[in-house]
């Protein structure tokens, strides 16, 4: 189990061939990688800015992965969120999850995400053509994030 | 006795204020992070746009989220922010 946030980019395969080879209890690893988009809410984005609350970031995320873990039988899982300035098609953020079978891996590497979206205290503030913006927060993330309550597990 | 909490300001709120943290004695009558807002938006034109209700404020209390009746305790971390937007 781990997170990080770093200004630094992530090599996906290194993550995942170590997290692979942790055990071999492990049947699935699953991933999520975000990346930067060039459009959004149909201006373009030449860069963006990532801002985040140190000491409340690590432990927001710490406390997702623990939650996750509760729900599903899961063996590990690895956060890595980029802060400082990106570009369009960089990488910003990773979700490892690690399983004996691939259902919970799946759903655990979604609800992860989910909860990153609205819990983890990240603010994007875009470079347009039109200027800097900050990034609105979508009420779809909020939906995304509650249909994880009223789903049971199985 | 005196509460002294610290306070951090993010994002928006931290550009519109133009500053990040400062330590504020709490008043006998502020209690909640709602009676800080409260608090907060008297202090004039832009912490009343900020704090007055009509904008989206998450708080956090010592690195947890927090709703808006949660109780302040002295020495407590608070922090102010808008709806995150990572991921």
């Amino acid at each position: 189990m781990g997170v990080r946030v770093q200004t630094e980019d992530f090599d996906v395969g290194a993550e995942i061939t170590a997290m692979r080879l942790s055990s071999a209890n492990i049947g699935a690893v699953v991933s999520f990688i975000g990346q930067v988009r060039d459009l959004n809410d149909g201006d373009n984005v030449d860069s963006m800015f990532l801002e985040h609350y140190p000491g409340m970031t690590e432990k927001a995320l710490v406390e997702i992965i623990a939650q996750a873990k509760v729900r599903w039988s899961i063996t590990d899982a690895l956060i890595v969120h980029r802060i400082g300035e990106l570009k369009p098609q960089d990488q910003i953020v990773l979700v490892l999850v690690a399983s004996a079978h691939r259902q919970e891996a799946f759903a655990a590497c979604e609800c992860i995400m989910d909860h990153l979206k609205t819990d983890a205290p990240f603010w994007k503030k875009e470079q347009t053509q039109h200027g800097l913006r900050w990034v609105e927060a979508k009420a779809s993330d909020e939906d995304a994030r509650h249909r994880w309550k009223s789903t049971t597990k199985n | 006795m005196i509460h002294l909490i610290k306070v951090f300001y993010f994002a928006r709120l931290k550009e519109s204020l133009n500053y990040s943290t400062e330590d504020i004695e709490l008043p006998v009558n502020v209690k909640t992070i709602a009676q800080l807002k409260v608090h907060l938006a008297e202090r004039g034109e832009t912490w009343a746009d900020l704090f007055g209700g009509q904008q989206s404020i998450r708080a956090a209390i010592n690195h947890a989220l927090v709703d808006n009746d949660a109780i302040i305790n002295s020495g407590d971390e608070v922090a102010f922010f808008p709806p995150v937007t990572g991921g």
